[in-house]
């Protein structure tokens, strides 16, 4: 039996952590619970990172989340960044650690991005290979995310939420669902992110991203929306999450903000929209 | 369509796009392949840009961004934790025509990478100067001095350490003088020192293990009240061993 | 180096940290300036380059280093002997 954390994540509105944050985050969280730190920027050995991670995750759950283990890498995982996770989850014991749907290292190269996986019979026995060594490794259930995409891939035979779905029942693993994530992806490769939603299974997800989006333009005059967290949510994806939660019920929910990050009471504003929804939806939710 | 294909394309900008990456509609979708080139380049360029801030203001941030995505495909990330990334660009400095003339830049890419390791680095309480001065003198000499696992050093013929305070928000400008440089984390900000003579040896003979006496006899002509002064100001004395 | 330059150098560092240290910032404030109360930015300039999940669309995979000439502070820096820009190594060999 996975170990699902000692402490399960609130279903409460979280930020993702950003060390200019610390002393407003301190001083006054608003209705923020708890905190979701990439789990690559605290492998040091000591200093102010990890200092900080102690000092917060004595009033907070934390949330691990992983951006560089490469679970859909073709070649095998890299065992010494494992035992890096192993060495941060046993010291900090997290709520939660959770990774993505996606790979980043190919051939001992690190691309330091969330790259896209052709969902194929073939991807769906390495993913779950790969999570199925992460949770033994971890001695816990891990969380998968729903990455953003910009292409497709001709070789594809599955829809994503259909592989998403197979990979949680072969491994026992959780689902991170990125709300924004679908919603960007839907807009990408034109398909209808309530219907998405609808057939999402959302009685295994365990935490809700939500995030900004920036607007571009594709091949062929197409829009084309990327990944940016460099804004406020947009107001679909609200409409979205509102909808995620009706459906599935309330559970941890994260504003994700990396680029261009705001001072502390804007983003502490942004994880009060959440804790409105999550309020209307009937959660207990300090306002 | 293999993941060797699409690593190799997403770095090189003029490479084509890799066959069976397609839009909705089944087309060739270059501009949506050129999301991930850009993500890898930029996030790869950001990262050289927050690791070496210095080396950046010194080039100027147009030169060095373009530098950056030299840098970035010849010396890509060989792991996903950043905080180590750059440890090719002193060498690649050196190498580097357009930056020739500018002889310690090398030397300051070195530091930055040193700063950004102490800061990292793991903890350790320092030994209080007054728990020092209780003990008698002999007994300090005798002692193998512990030095904080935070305290990097760094051999320099360029007055690396003044051009680095220079370059600080509101920082001082001491006179522009060479040479070797010790980088000490009180607390958790690293900063550079310039060593007084003899430092490096001193330094390098306690991390050797010789009693202090050992390591000051290792260093003649070494200002010895002031390298230990640097060390005691600095929290850097974390342990004494008979 | 006699025995006695050596005694002589440690109870000199010591009484200069220790007549330091009296004068130094009270210990509430080294705390505040651990965990970053300061400036943004300022106090984690060390931390070097952080891992994100996000995207961006900004075009940053061309130019051309090899065409451009460094042109920051390297330029106007003031070095020794009043000349600007590239300045000479110390004349001396590098310890082993």
């Amino acid at each position: 039996m996975l170990d699902t954390g000692s402490r399960a994540l609130p279903a409460a509105p979280g930020v993702g952590y950003k060390p200019q944050h610390f002393a407003g985050i301190m001083a006054d969280p608003g209705p923020v619970r708890w905190l979701e730190v990439h789990a690559e920027n605290y492998m040091g050995a000591g200093g102010r990172p990890l200092a900080q991670l102690r000092a917060l995750a004595e009033r907070f759950a934390i949330s691990v989340h992983g951006v560089g283990l490469s679970i859909g890498g073709e070649g095998a995982l890299d065992t010494a960044h494992l035992a890096r996770l192993k060495a941060l989850c046993g010291w900090l014991r997290p709520a939660s650690f959770s990774e993505h749907l996606a790979w980043s290292t190919h051939d001992g190269v690190f691309l330091n991005d969330l790259l896209p996986l052709p969902y194929t019979q073939a991807t769906l026995a390495r993913v779950c290979d790969h999570i199925d060594q992460v949770q033994e490794v971890l001695g816990r259930q891990m969380l998968l995310e729903n990455p953003s995409t910009y292409l497709s891939f001709a070789q594809a035979t599955m829809e994503e939420v259909v592989f998403l779905r197979e990979v949680a029942q072969r491994t026992g693993c959780g689902l991170l669902l990125d709300v924004n994530n679908v919603f960007v992806s839907a807009v990408n490769q034109g398909f209808d992110p309530a219907a998405y939603l609808r057939r999402f299974p959302l009685e295994l997800v365990g935490e809700i991203h939500l995030g900004g989006h920036a607007e571009d333009a594709a091949d062929h005059g197409m829009p084309l929306l990327i990944d940016a967290h460099g804004t406020p949510v947009a107001d679909p994806v609200w409409a979205l999450y509102a909808q995620a939660v009706a459906q599935g019920g309330t559970r941890a929910t994260l504003i994700e903000w990396d680029n261009d990050v705001p001072d502390w009471p804007v983003l502490r504003a942004e994880a009060g929209r959440a804790a409105q929804v999550l309020a209307r939806a009937g959660a207990r939710v300090t306002a | 369509m293999s993941q060797s294909a699409f690593a190799q394309a997403v770095l090189m900008p003029d490479a084509p796009l890799p066959p069976g990456l397609v839009d909705p509609q089944g087309r060739p979708a270059p501009r949506r392949f050129d999301v991930y080139r850009n993500t890898v380049a930029a996030s790869l360029v950001a990262a050289l840009e927050e690791g070496f801030p210095v080396v950046r203001q010194l080039v100027g941030a147009p030169f060095f961004a373009a530098m950056a995505l030299v840098v970035l495909r010849a010396h890509p990330p060989e792991g996903p934790v950043l905080s180590g990334y750059g440890a090719a660009f002193p060498t690649f400095l050196e190498q580097f025509p357009p930056v020739a003339h500018l002889g310690y830049l090398p030397d300051m890419a070195r530091l930055e990478l040193l700063v950004r390791d102490s800061y990292h680095a793991a903890d350790a309480v320092p030994l209080a100067a007054e728990a020092l001065a209780a003990l008698p003198v002999p007994a300090l000499l005798a002692s193998r001095i512990g030095l904080a696992p935070s305290l990097r050093l760094m051999p320099s013929r360029w007055p690396v350490q003044a051009i680095w305070c220079a370059h600080q928000a509101g920082g001082a400008e001491p006179p522009m003088q060479p040479g070797d440089v010790v980088v000490l984390r009180p607390e958790f900000d690293p900063r550079p020192h310039l060593l007084p003579a003899g430092g490096l040896a001193v330094i390098r003979g306690l991390h050797a293990g010789l009693t202090l006496e050992a390591a000051l006899d290792a260093a003649p002509g070494a200002d010895l009240t002031a390298v230990l002064t640097l060390l005691l100001r600095g929290r850097a004395i974390v342990e004494l061993r008979r | 180096m006699s025995y006695q330059a050596k005694s002589l150098a440690i109870a000199g560092a010591l009484a200069a940290t220790l007549s330091a240290s009296v004068a130094g910032p009270a210990q509430a404030q080294e705390m505040e300036k651990c965990f970053g109360v300061s400036l943004a930015g300022e106090n984690d300039c060390a931390a070097g380059p952080g891992t994100t999940c996000a995207g961006t669309s900004k075009v940053d995979y061309q130019g051309n280093a090899w065409t451009l000439v460094p042109a920051g502070t390297c330029t106007t820096m003031e070095l020794p002997e009043g000349r600007m820009g590239a300045l000479e190594a110390l004349e001396r060999d590098l310890p082993a």
